[in-house]
């Protein structure tokens, strides 16, 4: 865990200098330059989303309880990642579009799934006993939500970059970028199990005092 | 029930005066074009909106990586301490 927490701060140090030598787009300027922090948070907010609905699945089907520190741990990377795309998304539009949002596909299903996962950490604060199960089934629709937001800037018609963009990428913009991916995946998968550790734990907390009850 | 078919035609015959009206209150396109003088500035400088973008995901993410561990070394203390008085 040290070795990967080391590898990720050097990545994400070094990750400025090769945003800074990057060229400029043609017509976007400097403002695109946004992009290699903005999909990043993008492709790990919805990597949350699946991750938390197939710990949902095991948990609601497979009946394997310890899945819902997973599906906490998941829940919680989708809005941290979810409000960061939505909110470096609008700084980027406002110079390229000339406006901050659009109600597009694209962008109104992302806010949708911000929100469910925002229903689902609310739901397991105050929900109070049966929030797992019922949170867990929030996690699912959230999950059946990511290929729609995925496709979407393919089938309707929006200002948002369609998915083509990224494999066409020339060389000088595509090394930062995956160099960004590399970073922002090893730090969610930092994140996601510091987060079960902390539901782990809080797991034995209970069992401490469970065991002191019944001495 | 007869209150609400009134509420209703009345909505009804108001909608297209109030839609009217809202149509006065948006701003009204150019009539014409003209041409500058001088090469006209950039209008919205990219610089404060890239600094936010990357301002706002570190702040975001070194706040909540501090949340997480403030959590953590509570309920370890907690598993500590609990550990302590069953010995």
């Amino acid at each position: 865990m040290i070795v990967l927490m080391a590898l990720a701060g050097t990545m994400f140090a070094a990750a400025p200098f090769l945003i800074d030598a990057a060229p400029q787009e043609a017509t976007m300027g400097l403002v695109y330059k946004i992009y290699f922090f903005h999909m990043p948070s993008a492709w790990m907010f919805l990597t949350a989303a699946v991750v938390a609905g197939v710990a949902s699945f095991r948990l609601l089907f497979l009946k394997r309880p310890r899945a819902d520190h997973w599906v906490m741990a998941a829940a919680e990377l989708a809005v941290l990642f979810g409000a960061c795309t939505l909110v470096t998304g609008p700084l980027w539009a406002r110079k390229s579009w000339g406006v901050w949002w659009v109600w597009d596909a694209r962008l109104t299903s992302s806010l949708m799934l911000f929100m469910i996962f925002v229903a689902y950490v609310l739901l397991r604060k105050y929900g109070g006993a049966g929030s797992d199960k019922l949170g867990a089934g929030l996690a699912l629709f959230g999950m059946a939500n990511v290929p729609f937001i995925y496709v979407s800037v393919n089938y309707w018609r929006t200002f948002h970059p369609p998915t083509s963009v990224v494999p066409k990428l020339p060389i000088e913009m595509g090394i930062p970028l995956w160099f960004c991916v590399a970073a922002f995946t090893l730090l969610f998968i930092i994140l996601l199990r510091l987060r079960a550790r902390l539901e782990h734990q809080r797991d034995r907390v209970e069992m401490l005092y469970l065991a002191e009850d019944e001495a | 029930m007869r209150l609400l078919r009134m509420v209703i035609v009345l909505a009804a015959l108001a909608a297209p005066s109030l839609a009217l009206s809202a149509k006065e209150d948006q701003p009204q396109p150019p009539a014409d074009f003209v041409p500058a003088e001088n090469e006209p500035q950039e209008q919205i400088p990219a610089m404060p909106l890239l600094g936010a973008a990357y301002g706002f995901i570190w702040l975001g993410v070194f706040g909540y990586v501090w949340s997480v561990a403030r959590r953590l070394r509570k309920v370890e203390a907690e598993i500590a301490a609990l550990e302590a008085r069953k010995r």
